[in-house]
């Protein structure tokens, strides 16, 4: 149940994509994110859907991983869908109509994509989170924001926030899921009852789990203290980023297929 | 006497399907008989912990069956509820699953959850405290207030008190100083003796193992090494060291001992039968000498 959330979730592998720089990574998926959006034709997101399938058979993930990151927005795709299918309106006459609600081929289609969009780009963020460890996307970040430490934000800390948090998703799960099998040994009900009942039942296993995550954050700072950490000044890294030959080449392919799907944009009439 | 768990041809595997499955359990098959003391010992990683969850079902399967007082867990329509209150489990560190405001409630949820009136979980909550040696004006406490051999007691007085017919326990005293230790392990004997329900320890201690238990299970690499009286086990000291497990100190002088040529038994494993033995042989040794 709680192992289903994918949020992180690394899937341990060795291809071109799992070894590319995070940076690169990084900045490809919200370039992705952006051309799924200005791509306004339905060749435009074809393109965009094959170029993922293609990414996702380069990196040889499972098609079932992309099934399982889309199956907790299932919900929100569809309520999407239907708000936009009803309140989308158009010219000429509607394709159904009753009572209050009139539907237009345009609802339709703006329905149809935004779905697609929404899938497109949670498999998309996925792939990213597949193929590289939070660790090392953390240090990307800190990376790519470095040049904001010029206006004074504190970037080295976002990053070990971020890092740390990451770090203890997997704990605190694994923890979570400890105390939820302790307390359904002594006949805790979790999964039956009314709300009221199955909220009550929550507190066994909130409370043991707020004061272990105290527990393990004074641990932590007793033991970076104990290394001498003292923030980001002066702090080298075992694992430098370098920007590769390879990285490079990724960085080519990718920038000319995203250039593509944009370029569908002048050529093929838009949709909506 | 009557069979209570048996388990056929378990399997179990972590993550199926993904690229970092792992088989915690291969074709695991024994049964434990009603009123025995199981040790139940084996490096880390053997599978101990993964086997004793599925004994309440908090594990499923993978394959195999594992059935409790003849009945399959997972048959269609079974009440897992129903074997958890069979079943008691102590798990690792079990203090860490304490949450009310005192001991007294803390022991009380499990009763509760079997939905036994007031009275009844008064006088359970009572008894399981009096078994592990907690005095009562502990009980009126919160358990965050209490020492960490203090806080194992109420965890473990809380699996007692659900009047389960067998108690499970993974590593009990892990932790613990020696004498801490001690107590709760032969606290938990006196249980056992007063009772008559049939206990399963984890340990990582072959002392405590020869000192408690009257059988165990060996595993090794996810599955079952040896099965069987303490005697017999530990007359297999060599194969026990190969497994990259240890034996009982005593256990080892005994190896030593025979090895130097001297003509004793090799089920040895604890202090009083060492002496006992010793003297025998002494014993024979003058007689020789006599003659």
């Amino acid at each position: 149940m709680l192992k289903d959330i994918t949020i992180g979730q690394y899937y341990p592998g060795r291809s071109v994509l799992h070894r590319c720089d995070p940076r690169l990574k990084l900045v490809a998926t919200i370039a992705y994110i952006v051309v799924l959006f200005v791509a306004p034709n339905p060749l435009g997101i074809a393109l965009s859907l094959l170029l993922l399938a293609a990414l996702y058979r380069v990196a040889r993930i499972p098609g079932k991983m992309i099934l399982r990151s889309l199956k907790p927005i299932v919900p929100i795709v569809i309520f999407t869908a239907v708000l936009n299918l009803f309140f989308v309106t158009g010219q000429g006459e509607p394709l159904v109509h009753f009572w209050v609600f009139n539907i237009y081929s345009e609802g339709v289609r703006y329905a149809v994509l935004l779905a697609v969009r929404v899938c497109a780009l949670i498999a998309g963020t996925s792939l990213l989170t597949y193929t590289t460890s939070p660790i090392v996307l953390t240090d990307a970040i800190e990376n790519l924001l470095r040049p904001l430490e010029k206006i004074h934000f504190p970037v080295h800390e976002l990053a070990m926030m971020m890092t740390i948090a990451l770090r203890f998703i997997p704990t605190l799960i694994e923890e979570t899921e400890k105390i939820m099998n302790a307390q359904k040994a002594r006949g805790a009900m979790l999964d039956t009852g009314k709300f009221t009942q199955r909220v009550k039942a929550l507190v066994p296993i909130l409370i043991p789990l707020f004061i272990s995550a105290f527990r393990r954050a004074d641990e932590l700072a007793m033991a970076m203290e104990c290394r001498c950490y003292h923030g980001g000044e002066g702090r080298t890294r075992l694992k430098q980023l370098r920007f590769t030959a390879t990285d490079a080449r990724c960085a080519v392919i990718i920038t000319a297929a995203l250039a593509v799907i944009v370029a569908t944009r002048f050529f093929v009439p838009g949709l909506v | 006497m009557s069979e209570i768990i048996r388990v056929e041809h378990l399997n179990y595997v972590y993550n199926p399907g993904m690229p970092d499955a792992t088989t915690a359990l291969e074709d695991v098959s024994f049964s434990v008989e009603e009123g025995d003391f199981v040790g139940i010992i084996g490096s880390t990683g053997s599978g101990k912990s993964t086997l004793i969850s599925h004994f309440n079902g908090l594990n499923r399967p993978t394959g195999g069956r594992v059935l409790v007082d003849g009945k399959d867990l997972w048959a269609q329509g079974a009440d897992l509820r129903a074997f958890r209150f069979l079943v008691g489990l102590v798990m690792q560190y079990p203090e860490y699953q304490l949450f009310e405001e005192t001991c007294a409630k803390d022991i009380a949820y499990g009763p509760r959850n079997m939905g036994l009136d007031e009275a009844e979980i008064d006088r359970r909550v009572k008894e399981a405290a009096a078994f592990v040696g907690l005095r009562e004006e502990l009980l009126e406490k919160s358990p965050f207030e209490l020492s960490g051999g203090q806080k194992r007691r109420v965890a473990i007085a809380g699996v007692m008190a659900m009047h389960p017919r067998v108690l499970v326990l993974d590593e009990p005293a892990a932790g613990l100083d020696p004498e801490g230790r001690d107590t709760i392990l032969s606290q938990i004997r006196d249980y056992h003796e007063k009772t008559g329900i049939t206990v399963l320890l984890v340990s990582h201690s072959m002392e405590d193992i020869a000192k408690y238990a009257n059988r165990v299970l060996v595993l090794h690499k996810a599955g079952v090494a040896m099965y069987d009286t303490v005697e017999n086990v530990f007359a297999r000291a060599q194969e026990l060291l190969e497994l990259g497990l240890s034996v009982p100190q005593v256990t080892q002088i005994f190896l030593k001992l025979r090895r130097m040529g001297l003509d004793i038994p090799t089920d040895v494993y604890t202090v009083p039968y060492a002496v006992k033995t010793i003297k025998k042989a002494l014993a024979a040794k003058q007689n020789k000498g006599v003659e």
